[in-house]
């Protein structure tokens, strides 16, 4: 039954993926990408992978396609006319393609028991958790504190990624400038959505919070967590208009977290160092190693959770305030 | 015996919710224009939703992902219909007109007026 319904989730993943490079709207195309997205997520989901699952639904059909409409209006949204052939590009696509086809030959079966990936380090994160870390959620214990330093370079990615999008598109708020931005209100004369909208940003909030301190014993994390949280005050944004959202979270509040995410995730680590032992070894932080890991994991998620969703929403502002600047 | 009837029950109504998506899947592919497109579309969201909803919710029985589900049915009815709104209302702010294309018969009557 899974199987069937794994099969018809993949084949409309590709029937989405073709309609989304045969759209000429640039729009079509944008929510066509959030659908492609929310098929994914679901696809994770088959295979268990809860947690990249509620991740992929968050940033990808939520966070990412706002950002894209916000690029859209700041541009065409129609695709400009391909000039000269396409053959080259063609073939590169179609020798990748079959690359990669003849590279799934030599896959193991899906959820094959031998399979090398299940026969290295797997085994002994599942059988070493409970001992070390005693929470139940495995994916929270291996992300956090086994490959701690995997974490804090993502962690550090999303920080670079910040910085970068601000380089190039960060507006320092013009003084003489807000009659403009005020003008724009989004969504104000409109009853019905903002009236929904203001419902429901208080329970996703809560619901990212959730995410967030759960995510040792379920599904959930800091990455979802300020994904999710970051997607309750775009919300905001979009119904009362960038400004009030801004009013709500400053910039400087926002590059704060970002900022400061970071460096607590890092922190950790040194106090860890500090204590006398290992960078981002967490069992010297309390008298009992395995409340000291568990104290390092809430740390460090929040820390991520603080990062995410600082950078995802700077990025947001940074495509939002030159739409009302202009 | 109750269970029996819990069941049938649950099974009629994702049967109707069932057909209740797909008539709206096909009045979003057949209706002849945006308006009528999106109101056989929000069928989907309306009475697909709670009809499904109960039926999984009769089949769970009195336990905690009865209220879960319950939870993300008043989710979905307060999100789906707000968006099909937002839909409608951007289509008509950025000029759609509502009005239907007149039929065979009205082009008649006005040609032989």
């Amino acid at each position: 039954m899974i199987f069937i319904f794994a099969v018809f989730l993949l084949s409309l993943l590709v029937i989405t993926a073709i309609a989304i490079v045969r759209a000429k709207n640039l729009f079509v195309a944008v929510m066509l990408t959030s659908i492609f997205s929310l098929l994914m997520a679901a696809n994770f989901f088959i295979l268990d992978a809860a947690d990249v699952a509620l991740t992929e639904a968050a940033v990808g059909a939520g966070v990412t396609t706002v950002i894209f409409l916000c690029a859209l209006s700041l541009t065409d949204d129609r695709e400009k006319p391909r000039e000269g052939n396409r053959w080259i590009a063609f073939c590169t696509v179609a020798v990748l393609a079959l690359l990669i086809i003849y590279a799934t030959f030599d896959k193991p079966r899906l959820g094959d028991p031998d399979a090398p990936v299940h026969q290295h380090v797997a085994p002994w994160y599942l059988d070493k958790t409970p001992e070390y870390i005693d929470i139940p959620n495995v994916v929270t214990a291996i992300l956090g504190s086994f490959r701690g330093y995997d974490t804090l370079g993502e962690v550090f990615v999303v920080f670079s990624a910040c910085i970068g999008v601000l380089f190039i598109l960060g507006v320092s708020p013009v003084k003489g400038n807000n009659a403009v931005t005020k003008k724009i209100s989004g969504l104000r004369h409109h009853l019905i959505p903002q009236v929904v909208g203001r419902l429901l940003i208080p329970f996703i909030v809560l619901f990212g919070l959730y995410v967030q301190f759960h995510g040792e014993y379920g599904p959930g994390g800091g990455f979802q967590a300020g994904a999710i949280i970051a997607t309750g005050v775009i919300l905001y944004g979009l119904l009362e208009g960038e400004s009030a959202a801004l009013k709500a979270i400053p910039r400087s509040v926002l590059l704060g977290m970002v900022v400061g995410g970071a460096l607590l995730y890092g922190g950790v680590g040194v106090a860890c160092m500090l204590m006398g032992g290992a960078f981002l070894d967490y069992s010297v932080l309390a008298a009992d190693p395995v409340a000291g890991q568990q104290l390092g994991i809430l740390i460090i998620e929040a820390g991520v959770g603080m990062a995410v969703c600082g950078a995802l929403l700077s990025i947001y502002h940074a495509f939002a305030a030159r739409e009302s600047l202009s | 015996m109750i269970e029996l009837i819990f069941d049938i029950l649950s099974w009629i109504l994702l049967l109707l919710g069932g057909a209740c998506v797909l008539i709206g899947g096909i009045g979003g592919l057949r209706m002849p224009n945006f308006y009528t497109r999106i109101h056989a579309a929000s069928l989907t969201d309306t009475m697909g939703t709670i009809l499904i909803f109960v039926g999984i919710m009769l089949q769970a029985g009195l336990s905690l992902a009865t209220l879960k589900l319950f939870a993300i049915m008043i989710f979905l009815l307060l999100t789906g219909p707000t968006a099909t709104y937002a839909l409608a209302n951007a289509a008509l702010v950025s000029g759609l007109k509502p009005d239907v294309e007149p039929t065979s018969e009205e082009t008649n009557e006005a040609e032989s007026k």
